[in-house]
């Protein structure tokens, strides 16, 4: 139990890193995201190993979306923006998701095929 | 309502409490089901508006004891770096490949959501809360946050994409001749996040790894793009 608190605080203070160096230099970008990427920078480094925050984050990847349940039920709150627009959204979610795995998977095949003609 | 039940609504307990429950039943029924349309955190969310509609619930009331479990978000996006850091080495050899597919196809994605919202006529709102509707939930609440959305909408979009990208990505390889494993997972894990990825798993050991390795390069190649795109085609 302390070892996940530890962990946890870990994790917190890079949170909050990534908050002051958002803030402070004026990133444009929201401080988590940097908070996440100063995370990949440390384990990379190895000045964070991976033994230090391990334990956490399984027990917290392992059930992340409990933590969008809040968020997802202030969709209550979005009824009446979204009144009369729910056909177009489910629309434009379905076809967005066709257009990404269509050019992704696209791109990524050519281009592993002409890197094996190469070869 | 009688004294002692507002009071309970009242208290942090009620929002924190009922989460709990509605994601232990949510849970229960997926694991029984295996289906992904028995998402527990779409059951869950059905579950509890549903209880705050039937009892006029306000959200504000919910949220006293939600917003201790929306704290964790933060920590949530972080922690996104571990399984990144853990397959990244699968970027090695392939990395030009991977990243060309990533970038190129969630830009292609953005601006699809843009223009169709255009065509539509929806305001920028609601249009600005789609844009990441492909990627993993914590970085999607960001960005919707960032470009001035209303995360709510952009959870919905996310999950409603997920369960259907399920189905839909692997049936747009198979269409369209996408048979490279490597490029089967990077588009099913571009397309449609977490979700897609349990369905690249079944597919494949190639397309399951691959598949969760562009949920995180995905996240973040939006982060960047969706600012840039929304300024020029809104």
């Amino acid at each position: 139990m302390i070892r996940y608190l530890i962990q946890f605080g870990i994790i917190l203070f890079v949170c909050f890193l990534g908050d002051l160096l958002q803030s402070s230099l004026n990133i444009p970008v929201p401080g988590n995201i940097i908070g996440m990427l100063l995370l990949l920078i440390l384990l990379l480094t190895g000045l964070l190993k991976m033994s230090m925050i391990e334990d956490v984050s399984n027990f917290m990847l392992k059930h992340l979306s409990f933590f969008f349940i809040p968020a997802a039920v202030g969709l209550l709150t979005c009824f009446s923006v979204l009144e009369g627009k729910w056909t177009e959204l489910m629309f434009i979610s379905v076809f967005s998701t066709f257009i990404i795995a269509l050019v992704t998977g696209m791109t990524v095949q050519l281009l592993m095929k002409r890197r094996k003609a190469g070869e | 309502m009688s004294e002692l039940a507002s009071m309970f609504v009242e208290s942090p307990v009620f929002g924190i409490g009922i989460s709990l429950l509605a994601f232990y039943a949510g849970s229960l029924v997926y694991k029984r089901t295996a289906s992904p349309l028995m998402n527990p955190l779409v059951l869950s969310m059905l579950m509890i508006i549903a209880l705050l509609l039937a009892f006029h619930i306000s959200f504000d009331d919910y949220n006293r004891g939600g917003r201790f479990i929306s704290f964790f978000l933060g920590p949530a996006t972080v922690i996104l770096a571990v399984p990144l850091y853990r397959k990244i080495s699968l970027l090695k050899e392939n990395a030009v490949p991977i990243l060309a597919g990533i970038g190129l196809g969630s830009a292609a994605g953005i601006a699809s959501i843009i223009l169709m919202c255009r065509l539509f006529n929806l305001d920028e709102l609601v249009s600005v809360s789609m844009i990441p509707k492909s990627v993993t939930t914590p970085i999607g609440i960001e960005i919707s946050g960032q470009l001035g959305g209303m995360p709510s909408i952009t959870v919905a979009a996310i999950v409603f994409t997920g369960v259907t990208g399920v189905l839909l990505g692997p049936m747009v390889c198979r269409l369209f001749g996408i048979e490279d494993k490597v490029a089967i997972g990077v588009a099913i894990g571009t397309s449609s996040h977490a979700l897609g990825t349990t369905k690249a798993v079944e597919l494949g050991e190639t397309e399951g790894a691959m598949s969760g390795l562009a949920i995180g390069i995905a996240g973040l190649v939006t982060v960047f793009l969706a600012p840039v795109l929304a300024e020029l085609l809104m």
